[in-house]
């Protein structure tokens, strides 16, 4: 159900615009139909499939000490474990924490940290970040979790009312920077309406708060470091159809990745390709598929952090290639996608960008509810 | 066998236990009279129920049934005994835990079954699911825990500004008790004396969190501080009729909402991901199977007052059994909804509108 926005630069070339663009446009946009197999537009319905997308590790970081085979939660286990290790003041609480937590990220911490360290929360999100909030403001480093990112909004106005404006309201004599949440998000073949959803574009709609998502365990436990190092309260979204799908080797010490930077996964030349999250993974194989099939050179940026996202990195490839595709699985509309072409045509460089000049074509996400079953159409 | 109904006791008078009350003077009845055909058909609709949740644990195992599935073996005294006590006009909301209810309330097995494999034959028309089954006056069906109860407390509002003497029944369970807008409800329900009647099916376990762990009060009945409440076991079918009479009663006067709690037992986990041992032990399952099971209590109370005979609780049985596997059957070869009902219903709009697929050149079509 990925939503995907298309726009191509006019070319500096002499010749009608309709004609060069829509050329361009329709045949790769409908050979792109062709292949990608995640489009294709059959009618019957599909029984179960296997993931939409193959897990491909990166090779281990080097640069980071002795590495370990870890899969996503163990990844995010690590990152807790060296937290509660080095800070004292650190904190773990969530619904279902304390035995390990629905997705086994916070396995065995209880028993290693004691029970003042992790603990459970009853159910309610409101009053978990609202509790996390205070925490975090008294001086303890609050990690928060939240069941699944579709419960998140209950939380919502401690969020964005309560944890973003904090330290501007009282003129940073307060703040609630050492407050991380973390929640599993996003698609993962079976979730559904309630335990599918990515709800980052919500957030970005607000100062004052970071918003990460990781692509595979390194990055994953580096950004999660990050994040609660980071003076500002963040959302560190983890694809819960990466938890164990993506298995990789991980440095078993702390190491930070910085926010705010998105990493060019491939250097292309004639279109770039933006995603986070598992999404990126899909566009891995489009990518390949185009070079194999096209002879289309991609460049593919995973964006990592939503908020405050790195516009330089993609306006300079988009400068580059001429061309942007924009690949999120939440809803088109809103989503957030849209923000990053707004941003990405307004850059000002010398080259212009101008929309094609047919009606907007995008490959799109249906705008309806997530039916179980056609899940798999994913 | 040969039935001389002259042999059976027409009905009998049951003590039940004493409920445990929260600023109200006077409790339900502590006798419950059970005529032959009312137990008959309560033995009905509970065993249909627990065969309908045994059948659905099957076929989730086949992989037939995907997704999430929330079964409700062990509380079948609640939906049945709650629905003896209010009438079909009423109406009544829950959470996920939702099978039980949608048959009580109307819905019949194949449709339950449908919907729960996700056939167009189902109660959502397939696009529901196991949590999101719905009927007339049976508002889900609700995936978000909590959030269905001020949803009720409207539904009540409703009634009352309609003035049809309907009552909204509004269920949760015991963690959901300790959310937000919960409290919020009883607030505003209780200020507008709202015919509403609040209902926490306490079966212990909040997911896999003991009621001991999440609730700094387990007394979950008078946790509506201002709002009446009564404590009840939920394990006996009659104790639940004549509680939620009292308290439809006492909202259907004007009296505004009435909190009950029902002390009830599943015997399956939380979904069908979890194998319900981890956090409780198999003796303790064990051990309510034995001695508190619903359907078990009222079969005995049957047979020993002689309302039924041993052979006709069979029969019943194995019609249910019947029933069941005529539903599973549908449900397995009834075909799935088709791909021109997958964007409908979104918004309602007069002329259709056109939705995106899942590429930029498959439009589908939304009607409503």
């Amino acid at each position: 159900m990925a939503a995907t926005r298309l726009f191509l630069r006019a070319s500096p070339v002499k010749c009608s615009l309709t004609g060069l663009t829509g050329g361009v446009h329709s045949s790769l946009g409908l050979t792109l139909l062709k292949l990608s197999p995640a489009c294709t537009a059959k009618p019957q319905a599909q029984r179960r499939h296997a993931a939409h997308f193959t897990y491909h590790p990166e090779p281990a970081p080097s640069q980071y000490g002795p590495t370990q085979k870890m899969n996503l939660f163990q990844s995010v286990t690590s990152a807790l474990d060296n937290t509660l290790a080095g800070d004292p003041t650190a904190v773990i609480f969530g619904e279902d924490v304390a035995f390990g937590g629905v997705f086994r990220c916070t396995v065995g911490l209880r028993d290693k940290y004691g029970k003042d360290r992790v603990f459970n929360t009853p159910l309610c999100e409101q009053g978990i970040v609202g509790f996390g909030i205070g925490a975090a403001a008294a001086g303890a480093t609050a990690i928060a979790e939240i069941q699944f990112a579709d419960y998140i909004y209950p939380a919502f106005d401690q969020i964005v009312n309560e944890a973003a404006k904090y330290r501007y309201r009282s003129g940073n004599m307060f703040d609630c920077g050492k407050l991380t949440i973390r929640s599993p998000w996003g698609c993962v073949g079976h979730g559904s309406i309630y335990h599918s959803q990515c709800p980052e574009a919500f957030f970005t709609h607000c100062p004052g708060i970071k918003i990460v998502v990781p692509r595979g365990p390194v990055q994953a436990k580096g950004l999660l470091l990050s994040c609660i190092a980071d003076q500002n309260p963040c959302i560190f979204f983890e694809p819960k159809i990466l938890y164990r799908a993506a298995v990789e080797q991980v440095p078993t010490e702390a190491y930070q990745i910085p926010l705010s930077q998105a990493e060019v996964l491939q250097e292309g030349s004639d279109l770039t390709l933006v995603a986070w999250g598992t999404q990126v993974h899909v566009l891995k194989e489009v990518a390949a598929m185009a070079q194999e099939k096209l002879g289309v050179s991609c460049e593919l940026i995973d964006l990592r952090t939503i908020l405050p996202w790195d516009t330089e990195t993609v306006c300079k490839s988009v400068v580059k290639t001429g061309r942007l595709l924009i690949s999120h699985e939440a809803p088109v509309t809103g989503g957030f996608a849209a923000e990053i072409s707004s941003t990405v045509q307004t850059y000002e460089s010398t080259w212009i960008f101008k929309f094609p000049p047919q009606p907007h074509k995008k490959v799109t996400a249906r705008e309806s509810k997530y039916l179980s079953l056609y899940f798999a159409l994913f | 066998y040969v039935s001389t109904y002259a042999d059976f006791t027409p009905q009998a008078t049951f003590d039940i236990k004493k409920c445990d009350l929260h600023k109200l003077e006077e409790g339900p009845p502590l006798q419950a009279v059970l005529t032959r055909e009312e137990g008959l058909q309560y033995y009905r609709t509970m065993q249909t129920i627990r065969r309908m949740e045994l059948k659905a644990d099957q076929l989730y195992k086949q992989k037939i049934i995907r997704g999430f599935c929330h079964l409700y073996d062990g509380q079948e005294a609640c939906a049945v005994g709650i629905e003896t006590g209010i009438n079909l006009s009423d109406h009544l909301i829950t959470a996920y835990r939702a099978h039980g209810y949608t048959l009580t309330r109307g819905g019949t097995v194949r449709e339950i079954m449908a919907e729960l494999t996700g056939r167009r034959g189902g109660i959502a028309k397939g696009k529901g699911g196991s949590m999101h089954m719905y009927t007339k006056h049976f508002y889900g069906g609700n995936g978000i825990v909590g959030a269905q109860v001020p949803l009720g407390a409207g539904v009540a509002l409703a009634c009352k500004y309609l003035g049809n003497n309907e009552i909204c029944v509004c269920l949760y369970g015991d963690g959901a008790a300790n959310q937000g807008q919960i409290f919020e409800t009883y607030n505003m329900a209780s200020l507008w004396k709202l015919p509403c009647i609040f209902i926490c099916e306490n079966n212990k376990y909040g997911m896999g969190t003991s009621v001991e762990r999440a609730a700094a009060s387990t007394d979950y009945y008078k946790r509506g501080d201002f709002i009446p409440g009564l404590r009840l076991d939920g394990m006996d079918v009659l104790c639940v009729r004549e509680a939620t009479k009292f308290a439809a009663e006492h909202c259907r006067s004007g009296k505004g909402p009435i909190l009950m709690e029902l002390q009830t037992y599943r015997y399956h986990g939380h979904s069908m991901s979890d194998p319900g041992v981890s956090y409780r032990t198999r003796e303790e399952i064990q051990e309510v199977r034995s001695k508190s099971d619903p359907i078990s209590m009222l079969k005995d109370r049957m047979l020993s007052n002689n309302m039924a005979s041993v052979e006709e609780l069979k029969e019943i049985d194995v019609e249910v059994r019947k029933e069941i596997e005529d539903a599973a059957q549908f449900a397995t070869t009834d075909p799935e909804p088709p791909l021109d009902d997958l964007c409908n219903h979104i918004f309602y709009n007069d002329p259709p509108m056109e939705v995106r697929g899942t590429n930029p050149w498959t439009k589908l079509k939304s009607v409503s």
